[in-house]
Order: structure tokens, then sequence, then C-alpha cells
């Protein structure tokens, strides 16, 4: 096991796919020369050259549809969305492109094509720079989704992501690209559907997905120490599709569940698990699920204002409190 | 271009114009469904250019009104008929409709219905084709108002920037939807708009095949010798609307006519008479040859094939589930 960034992570996959087959590239924008905002593909640009390492220009409507043109013929691209915000300008091409091709042309071309964007919000990026997108893609038929939580999902998921024939869109975050975690030495493929339990528990289970899986983590910390509740956290590190099955599994052993999710709360993670714990399992609940989410503004500049829009362990904590009517 | 070759793409092109009035007629007896863009008035475009090109070995995609182009790159007339009637052995399986034909054997690659979506598609063969190092060339066809769209400015940047080996063919047809181009564009002549982009570019009659022919044939050659894009426009005209919804009530009966004087297949064919190649018996002769393959074999065809399965619903969604399964469960070996 090698202890490493989840932006090391990133780019040992980039790199051991690049090196096993010619027809991976990878196109985004400073993803070459400048060697990546995040640091993902670098050194990329020196070992594969140009051909393969595309620094594209700023226009992401454009180079995504490119790469889903060069995926029909075989290449097997991985674009760098560099925030996911600009995937707004992306999104014709990988809904009506990539994630219908398969369906509308009765099976005959496919798309595999990654998509990887840097999601989340960070520190004071303002309204355009912060945007949680998750639930946009969460919605498309044809696209895969998922998002890594830690350095070895965001290695493993990666690997699975470009040998698999579907379209697949990684949701990253731009608070976790410097965060160091364990990732097997040897090759590893994470699975792309499913979900994970992060910490076992009895009493009530906490779903987060990417960041707020950390959170989950350390409000189950608290929860035991401090209350006595055993809390369980799973790991929706696929968002499409949802673990139907984990997540049935997990409520029918706690009974209780909170879903953390650091998007706004309408149509939603947390409204989705909603629904799939109403249909799978509704009468193993002790009380009503609840949604812990940011609030339904345009981020804001001011400091005090955005760590108020955005929930963190501490409202996970409280969210469980008041379930147990301790609160 | 060769009599022999003039005698087959005439025989070609009434069975594209019959092909697709005979669309309208299924579609006004409700055997067509959803939206239906007729090619009828513009067949030389794609004809003059797919002589110059290779059918069937470098790759086509287009828009929307897209029938035209996916039989001429070899898409067999019955599956694309069967195709417009929803039945499971049309070329998308019954799932793609009229906007959406694919023949990925003989590299059509598809018909797509978002104005412009094709731009980065056709450049991204393109690329795809540069890595693997083959002689293909990726050719994509749309009308003039799809040049009003971001994706045409950032795939022509693009194309140039990276020497894509890609011909972009405008069919000029002088309206996007119902509004005119003089409407909608400050430039008319589109192969001005892409001066910016170091792309050489050149414009021509897209009703005389010959011309066409002897345009794309310069056109081509420049792509498939590694020089980069090219840019062709071809000035022309649909006859019908732009879908069947459409009363053309934003144009003059009086310009139709003046464009149906200049119809692409009486052009073709009165040469052919000229050359004393042909007779216009021998020309009756092929309509009706025509309209009797149609209804005798297409259009039958298409009737009697089956629907798709009501099980098969999400079939197509994602890839097959078995061939995945490594990476869905990370169990690789």
């Amino acid at each position: 096991m090698a202890n490493i960034m989840y932006w090391e992570a990133i780019q040992r996959a980039h790199d051991e796919e690049m090196a096993r087959d010619p027809l991976v590239i990878c196109m985004g924008e400073d993803i070459g020369v400048a060697g990546g905002t995040y640091k993902a593909t670098k050194g990329l640009y020196e070992k594969y050259g140009p051909l393969r390492v595309m620094d594209t220009p700023i226009s992401e409507g454009g180079f995504s549809g490119l790469a889903i043109g060069a995926s029909f013929l075989g290449v097997r691209p991985i674009v760098e969305i560099m925030s996911v915000n600009f995937a707004w300008l992306a999104m014709d091409q990988m809904f009506n492109s990539a994630a219908k091709v398969r369906y509308m042309s009765g099976g005959q071309l496919t798309a595999p094509c990654v998509f990887r964007a840097a999601g989340g919000a960070a520190h004071q990026l303002g309204a355009q720079h912060s945007a949680r997108m998750e639930k946009v893609f969460m919605g498309i038929a044809g696209l895969r989704v998922v998002t890594p939580s830690n350095p070895r999902q965001a290695y493993g998921l990666l690997k699975s992501a470009i040998r698999c024939d579907d379209p697949v869109f990684i949701n990253e975050h731009e608070l976790m690209y410097n965060m160091k975690g364990e990732v097997p030495d040897g090759e590893y493929f994470h699975p792309l559907e499913g979900s994970e339990v992060a910490r076992a528990g009895t009493d009530v289970t906490l779903f987060g997905y990417n960041i707020s899986v950390h959170w989950c983590l350390k409000a189950a910390e608290i929860l035991d120490k401090q209350y006595g509740i055993s809390a369980e956290v799973v790991d929706l590190y696929s968002l499409s599709p949802l673990d139907r099955d984990g997540i049935r599994k997990s409520v029918s052993k706690t009974h209780r569940a909170v879903i953390a999710e650091e998007d706004e709360a309408p149509v939603g993670v947390g409204a989705e698990v909603i629904a799939i714990i109403n249909e799978e399992c509704f009468f193993e609940l002790d009380a009503a699920p609840v949604r812990v989410h940011s609030a339904l503004v345009p981020q804001p500049y001011n400091h005090t204002l955005e760590k108020a829009a955005i929930p963190d362990h501490e409202d996970v904590v409280k969210a469980v409190l008041r379930l147990f009517g301790k609160a | 271009m060769k009599i022999e070759d003039k005698k087959r793409v005439l025989r070609e092109m009434v069975l594209h114009r019959r092909f697709e009035e005979r669309c309208y007629q299924a579609y006004i007896e409700r055997k067509i469904g959803g939206f239906l863009h007729l090619y009828p008035g513009q067949e030389a475009c794609c004809n003059g250019v797919m002589e110059a090109a290779r059918p069937g070995h470098d790759y086509v995609i287009t828009g929307y009104r897209d029938h035209v182009h996916a039989i001429k790159c070899g898409a067999d007339p019955k599956e694309v008929m069967a195709e417009l009637y929803g039945k499971e052995t049309g070329s998308s399986k019954g799932r793609g409709g009229s906007m959406h034909i694919f023949d990925t054997d003989k590299r059509f690659m598809g018909g797509y219905a978002l104005v412009g979506g094709p731009f980065p598609l056709a450049a991204g063969m393109a690329k795809a084709i540069q890595l693997k190092g083959g002689d293909e060339i990726a050719i994509c066809f749309l009308g003039d108002a799809a040049n009003n769209q971001g994706v045409f400015h950032e795939t022509l940047n693009m194309a140039a920037l990276w020497k894509l080996p890609v011909l972009f063919v405008c069919e000029n047809n002088l309206y996007g939807i119902g509004t005119s181009i003089e409407r909608s564009t400050a430039v008319i002549h589109q192969h001005k708009r892409v001066a910016g982009y170091n792309i050489p570019a050149d414009e021509c009659d897209g009703q005389d095949i010959e011309v066409v022919y002897e345009h794309a044939r310069k056109a081509v050659d420049h792509v498939r010798a590694g020089n980069g894009p090219f840019f062709l426009e071809l000035m022309t005209y649909r006859y019908r609307g732009h879908s069947m919804s459409d009363s053309r009530g934003y144009r003059t009966r009086e310009e139709e006519e003046m464009w149906k004087q200049r119809d692409p297949i009486f052009i073709l064919r009165d040469r052919l008479i000229a050359e004393k190649a042909l007779t216009m018996a021998d020309f009756e002769a092929i309509e009706k040859e025509t309209d009797a393959y149609i209804e005798n074999e297409v259009i039958k065809f298409a009737e009697e094939s089956p629907e798709p399965r009501v099980e098969d619903l999400e079939k197509y969604v994602l890839a097959d589930r078995e061939s995945q399964l490594p990476w869905l469960t990370g169990k690789a070996a």
C-alpha cells in the first residue's frame, strides 16, 4: 500500500492506462504543458506527447464533443473539465451525444468516454465556481456517475471508467486533491456500481458520497464517543446507478437514515435515496429519514455566508440527535 | 464525371427523390411518426460529394435530414424505411427514428438532431483517424443555420489547430427552419466565415452534380493528403418545408418555382440526353423501376417487419452488462 494524494492517484491511473493502450488519450484546459490545475495529469505531456495529452482551447462544448467523436472510433478519451461549473457548456454533447448514442443507434455505436470534473465548493470561489452538480448528471439515462471519496477510489474508479464501454462522469472535489490515503501497489479496479460500508454501525445509517463521507465519518466518531450512538457510514461512490441493495441492507439493519450531501436539496441525492428507502424498505424505518444539505442559494463569496450555506459534520451530528429526540 | 458514373448516379438520385416522396405519403398515412425532414432539391450535394469521396470507407455524419446520406453511404433503403416505421429491422432497431439513422458498418455514423451537434463529433472522428493513422477522412454534412451555433466556431478552431482530416460540407439551402438566411445570419456566403480560422474554403452551385463533384474532389483530396480541414459550401434549396409541420409561409411560391427550374435530377437527366447517353424513355423507365422497387421491396419490408419487443425497452441504454462485469464489480482478472 502506498500512502499517496488524491491527485497522485488520478495521475497514476492515467499513466498506467496510457502506457497500456495507445488509444487512451487525455484532454482539457492546461492539462499538458502546464501540468494540470490540480496536477492530475502531471508529467504525462512529457511522457506521451501532444497528440495524446491535448491542451485544449477554452471550448468545453467543442472539446467534449470532439472526445465523444473520437470515442466512436475506439479511442478512449479522458476529458478533464477544469471546474464542474464549466460542464454546463459541455452537457449538450455529454447528454445528447454520449449518453444517447448507443440507444438511438440501436446498440451500434457507443461513447466510451470519461469526463472528470473538479466539483464541490472550495474557498470563496463565488457563485460560478462553486456549484455542486452531481444531481444534474445522475438523472441522465446512458451515463454512469461515480464520485471518489478517497485516493483509492479516485485511482480505481478512473481505471474502471477508462475500461468500461459506457460514458462515465467522475465527480471529484476541489478540496480533496491533496488528501492522502492508502492505494494498493498493484493494479486495482474499483467497482463502478455498488456502495461501500465505510464504518459499520447499528443505530443509524449516515449516507454520504465524496466529501460528505468525511463529514459522516467524523460525525459517527462524535456520536459514538459523546452520545453512545453507533452510526454506520455508507459511501455512495456510485451515484448512477445508486445501490438499491446496499441502501436497503443498511437501513434494514439500523432502521434510521440521514443523507448528507453538499448539493442543494431539491431533486438531489438525498431525495433519491429517500425515495429508494421508501420503495425498498419503508416498514423497516423507525423514524422519517432526514437530509443534510446546502442552502438553496448561489454560493456566496463572503466567508461567513459561505460557511453558513454548506453543511459539515456538526450538521450531521445535529440531524442524528434530532432523530433520536436528543436535540 | 464519366458517362457510366453519371448514369448510375442519376438512378441513385431518382431513388433518393422517390424514397423521400414516398416517406411523405407514409407520413400522411400515419405510418411514420415524429418529425420528418425531407431532402428533395438537395440531392446533388450529398451525391456529388460522396462520388468524390469513398462511401463505406470515409466516416460520414450529419444532422436530422439524414436518410439520403445514409443510403448513399451504403445503408439498405429497406432498413432505413423500416426505421422510419419504428420496426425492429430498422437501421437503429426502431429506437432512433427519422432523425437518427445509423449504419456503422457502412461508416455512416449517424444523424443527430441538435443543430450543430455533429461538428465536434466529426472533428473527434478525424482525431481518431489521425491517431490510428488511416487514410479515411471524416465528412460532416450540415446546413447553413448550424453555423450560427457556438460549436461551429469551437470546432473549426480545433480542427485547424490540430490539422484534423475533416471535410465540412455546408449545404446552404437558405433557410434555418422557417427563418431565411438574410434574417438570421450576417454573412450569406458561409465559406467566408471560415477564413478567420485559416481553413481553405470553396463555394459552388449545389444543383449541378458535376460542378459539386469537381469542387468536392479538390476538397476531398486536400483533406486526404493530410493538409487538415476543408470547408465546402454548396448553394442549394429544399423543396419541402423544414419538417412536415411546415407550410412554407415564410417564402414565396415564385422563389420555389425558380429553384425547381434548377432541379438537380433534371439537370443531370437533360445533360445525359444531350450527350445522347440517355433518352426520355430511359428516364421514365428508371422512375418506374424505382417506384416498383420502393413499393414492392422497401415499403413491403417495412410494413411486414416486426415491432420491437416491449421487454427490450431498456436494451441499448448501457453496454451489455455481462461484457462489462469486471469494471462494474471491480473483479477484473
